[in-house]
């Protein structure tokens, strides 16, 4: 059984100008030691998904699933309290902005220890232990004196590398990392990524990693989902998916990318993902789609076999030409 | 977190800046009651003349301290009685509400003015300047407000112009601060330097280019600095300080029915409770306004 | 080679910071002693991680800031304070952030008619409209949106009317900071594509800025690789990429992810993070995350040397 599993979620914001859906119909599964990375542009629901898990979206939010859960617990049925015991202990998040994703007012090692009190009921002198422990796992020099540092006085790097300590701290199962390098240089994010796998093998967590960076998910992650314009249009493990990608979005994003480009002028993707007012009725992707027809205009595509990567759409590309 | 939902919100056809406005202040319910009341106000203020039964300062000796109409011995004559010297307190308070709004309008039209002025000097100037402004702005706010206007206004002579220029000279300071954070977490944006790199000189950096973007919490200020305005100039009144017998002004009636507080309630009641209504529609108001200026506090 | 359109000889720009009243103010060394030069339709790829100095280049390049010391000229014509404003229309800027580089307050007609009203005082109106609807045309936006606001546009297009505002005044040189990072890959293309396109049809010159070296690798002529403030490899684009000779080049190069999982490369691990600004070491500013570092690094530092292919290293790779 998976660890994690969400059906068919859907998250609407109320909006100035009527109501926005952001996720809309996503399916996520995650089993226990997995890389799953989430990728996908802006407005893609990427986030919001992994916040709406997470019980973070503010009130404006409407989360509907017909199935979310973790562990074979329903997390859309459990209390509040309960609820909380498992997410912050089981299912950690880590964020885009390091710097700001802690809090100025207190030091580090309070920040950790914090966390520990609360799902691990240690004591103190367990706790500094164990905080120290997990300085060092992070990989951040001088341990002893970093714990009583304030934020403020740590880089972005080390910043980040404290979160991923915060995150840890209670063993989670499932740790999500959303966009975790994307505000960094790309020598610390390099450092970062290669912590988050290490820690990952060592424990044995399952990983969600949501990044823009396809750089990045092909050096990382195992299993691959798309998304576009808040639906998962495919998804595939690493490999087969940068060479093989079954959806025109995918095939389309990756020939974008300048490494992969043979001429001066890249291959691009016409327009720009639909907003709230401008959706599309059939396939969202239908107005930039190379291949669109007139039923992918008017109707909403199925998903796929799995072999075809359970590609959102009538028209699947069959492998490269 | 991310600003997902947000940069989807940039969607192409929206009904416009106005249409978002309204919706961000019509959630707060008591903004939008203030705004009723405010409006009645101004019509009030505009229409005095055609409003009011009498002349406010027309003197009826016959019926002089008579109670409202619907407490024994008034008439409908005197809707709200009339006041010591026989005028009618209804039409005393409908011209004073003039005066009010006027006090209110050329104080925050004085203040804000030479506030943002100041505000926009101070956070383009060398640092020297800066410091000059500000600290004087910071002797200015270390008086108590009413005292401060007070001692100016026994300097210039007490009448409400000067009472005007006092108050103005009080406010003003919390305009130039306001403004001049703005204009400090502004100036170092992109779009500010790409009108640099254009050639724009101070001047135009100044009102044109970063003026405009920084409006929003001056605007909040302004509504809410309507009401000091008003609350002060009537404070002043009743000190005899402001506006001059037998100017019809809300304060000046209030110090004027002193000595009648407990024989006659009415008096004292309604100038006052016109005082309040009005100063606390505006500020209700200036909180809705915040929330639909004020991207900060939106909630999301 | 043609003669360059930007030369610049030892750019240096130092800020002093903190004091305040008592203390003494200390001096962060922004850029050092950075030459180049770049000829006319080319483009000089600036390169490097944050607090590498390549956004204060380019607020000194686009006359925001003047260098403390070291001279820069554009088409033979030396640029110094007093010549700003008569040089205004030769360099123009594009930034990363299309979110923040637009007034939220202008029409795009206001944002772009800004640097005529300014440089050309004598265009009439109905020129400057004609001039902004040309301009609007050639970056691929529609006229209708001549008339809006800039939040009524997503990221990409918002980067094209930054783009077109740096061509109003149809300037030799763009000094481009960064200008796709903030957006979609699917947007990004379509950006470069346009900066690749009007490059070849304006003869334009380009320092481009950015930290994406696969962005670089695409758009670039020729590379500057910096490294808190000084220049540590300069070249041809294949020069870099292909031989890269300073052990940060290296790094950086093995540190950026490829978008291909079937090849696992050996990735050269920094340790370490950049040094403050306000205490450089007195050698090699990279001696201390540097696998190949001897004591001579630490006490000397290395001058950029070489004809063409130049590397600021004692102990360069490949010879």
């Amino acid at each position: 059984m998976a660890l994690l599993s969400i059906r068919n979620l859907t998250v609407e914001f109320a909006t100035a100008s009527g109501s926005f859906r952001a996720v809309d119909g996503v399916d996520v599964a995650v089993e226990a030691g997995d890389i799953l990375a989430i990728v996908g542009e802006s407005g893609s629901g990427k986030s919001v998904s992994m916040l709406a898990l997470m019980g973070l979206l503010p009130w404006t939010a409407t989360v509907t699933a017909d199935e979310m859960s973790f562990d074979g617990q329903d997390l859309r049925k459990l209390a509040p309290r309960t609820r909380r015991r498992i997410i912050g202990k089981d299912i950690a998040m880590i964020f885009q902005e390091p710097m700001s994703s802690l809090n100025p007012c207190f030091t580090v090692g309070f920040q950790i220890k914090e966390g520990l009190k609360k799902h691990m009921g240690l004591d103190a002198r367990a706790r500094e232990a164990r905080a120290l422990d997990l300085m060092e796992m992070v990989g951040i020099p001088d341990p002893a004196r970093r714990l009583n540092a304030y934020p403020h006085q740590l880089s972005g790097g080390m910043s980040q590398r404290v979160m991923i300590a915060m995150a840890i701290a209670c063993r989670p199962r499932l740790l999500i990392a959303d966009e975790p390098t994307t505000a960094l240089d790309v020598t610390i994010q390099a450092q970062i990524i290669d912590l988050l796998t290490e820690l990952q093998a060592e424990t044995g967590m399952a990983l969600i990693l949501i990044t823009h960076d396809m750089g990045v998910v092909a050096e990382t992650a195992r299993r691959v989902s798309v998304q576009y314009a808040g639906q998962k249009v495919e998804e595939q493990p690493v490999g087969p998916l940068f060479a093989t990608p079954h959806h025109p979005y995918t095939s389309a994003l990756l020939a974008a990318l300048p490494e992969r480009a043979t001429t001066r002028l890249l291959p691009t993707i016409p327009g720009v993902v639909p907003g709230q007012f401008d959706r599309p009725g059939g396939c969202l992707f239908a107005p930039r789609c190379a291949f669109a027809d007139d039923l992918c205009r008017t109707t909403p595509p199925p998903v796929q076999a799995p072999d075809l990567g359970l590609a959102r759409c009538h028209h699947p590309l069959e492998g490269r030409a | 977190m991310t600003a997902e939902p947000d940069a989807q919100g940039a969607a192409p056809d929206r009904q416009g800046r106005l249409a978002e406005f309204w919706y961000y202040f019509r959630e707060n319910r008591g903004a939008v009651i203030g705004l009723y009341v405010f409006a009645v106000f101004v019509f009030v203020a505009l229409f005095a003349p055609l409003l009011a039964p009498y002349d406010p300062t027309e003197q009826f000796r016959q019926s002089t301290l008579l109670p409202p109409a619907w407490a024994e011995g008034g008439s409908w004559a005197f809707p709200l009685g009339t006041d010591p010297l026989g005028r009618d307190m209804l039409s005393r308070l409908i011209h004073g509400a003039r005066f009010s709004f006027f006090v209110g309008i050329v104080v925050v039209v004085v203040a804000a003015s030479g506030g943002i002025l100041l505000g926009l000097i101070a956070g383009f100037a060398p640092k020297w300047l800066d410091t000059l402004i500000m600290r004087l702005m910071d002797v200015i706010l270390a008086f108590p407000s009413l005292l401060l206007a007070l001692v100016l206004v026994a300097i210039l002579g007490p009448s409400l112009t000067n009472a005007m220029i006092a108050i103005a000279l009080v406010l003003q300071p919390h305009y130039v601060r306001l403004t001049r954070a703005s204009v400090l977490s502004e100036r170092t944006r992109d779009y500010v330097v790409a009108a640099r790199v254009a050639g724009a000189k101070l001047p135009r950096l100044m009102f044109v280019t970063v003026l405009p973007n920084c409006l929003a919490p001056i605007i909040v200020q302004a509504a809410l600095s309507f009401s000091t305005a008003i609350l002060d100039a009537a404070a002043l009144g009743f000190l005899g300080m402001g506006a001059q017998p037998p100017t019809p002004e809300w304060g000046t009636m209030l110090a004027e029915a002193r000595e009648f507080i407990l024989r006659a309630w009415w008096v004292v009641t309604f100038p006052g409770v016109a005082i309040l209504v009005t100063v606390l529609a505006i500020n209700l108001m200036g909180d809705g306004l915040r929330d639909a200026l004020d991207p900060k506090l939106k909630r999301s | 080679m043609s003669d360059p359109v930007v030369r610049a000889e030892g750019l240096s720009r130092f800020y002093e910071v903190g004091g305040g009243l008592f203390g003494k103010p200390r001096e962060i060394r922004a850029l050092s002693e950075v030459s180049f030069a770049i000829p006319r339709g080319k483009t000089l790829a600036v390169v490097g991680e944050s607090g590498c100095g390549k956004s204060t280049l380019a607020r000194v390049v686009t006359m925001i800031e003047s260098p403390s010391a070291g001279r820069f000229s554009i088409d033979g014509v030396e640029i110094t304070p007093d010549r700003w404003d008569a040089h205004r229309d030769a360099v123009q800027i594009v930034f990363q952030d299309p979110y923040g580089s637009l007034n939220p307050r202008q029409r795009i007609s206001a944002i772009l008619s800004e640097p005529l009203k300014i440089n050309r005082p004598d265009m009439t109106r109905a020129e400057r409209e004609a001039k902004v609807r040309e301009v609007m045309g050639l970056v691929g936006l529609r006229p209708e949106f001549y008339g809006r606001y800039p939040h009524m546009f997503s990221g990409g297009q918002r980067q094209r009317i930054a783009v077109a505002r740096a061509l109003m005044l149809e300037p030799k040189v763009l000094v481009l900071d960064e200008p796709v990072s903030a957006l979609d890959l699917s947007v990004q293309s379509q950006i470069l594509n346009l900066l690749l396109d009007l490059q070849d049809r304006l003869g334009l010159t380009y320092l481009f800025i950015s930290h994406d070296l696969s962005v670089v690798r695409h758009v670039c002529d020729e590379v500057m690789v910096m490294y808190l403030g000084r220049a540590v490899e300069t070249g041809t684009k294949d020069a870099v990429f292909g031989q890269p000779r300073h052990p940060y080049t290296r790094a950086l190069l093995s540190a950026t992810p490829v978008a291909d999982p079937a090849r696992r490369k050996e990735r050269i691990k920094l340790t370490g993070e950049l040094p403050s600004p306000l205490n450089i070491p007195p050698g090699c500013a990279f001696a201390a995350r540097c696998w190949k570092a001897e004591a001579r690094c630490r006490a000397e530092r290395p001058e950029l040397e070489g004809d063409g292919h130049k590397v600021a290293c004692f102990f360069p790779e490949g010879g």
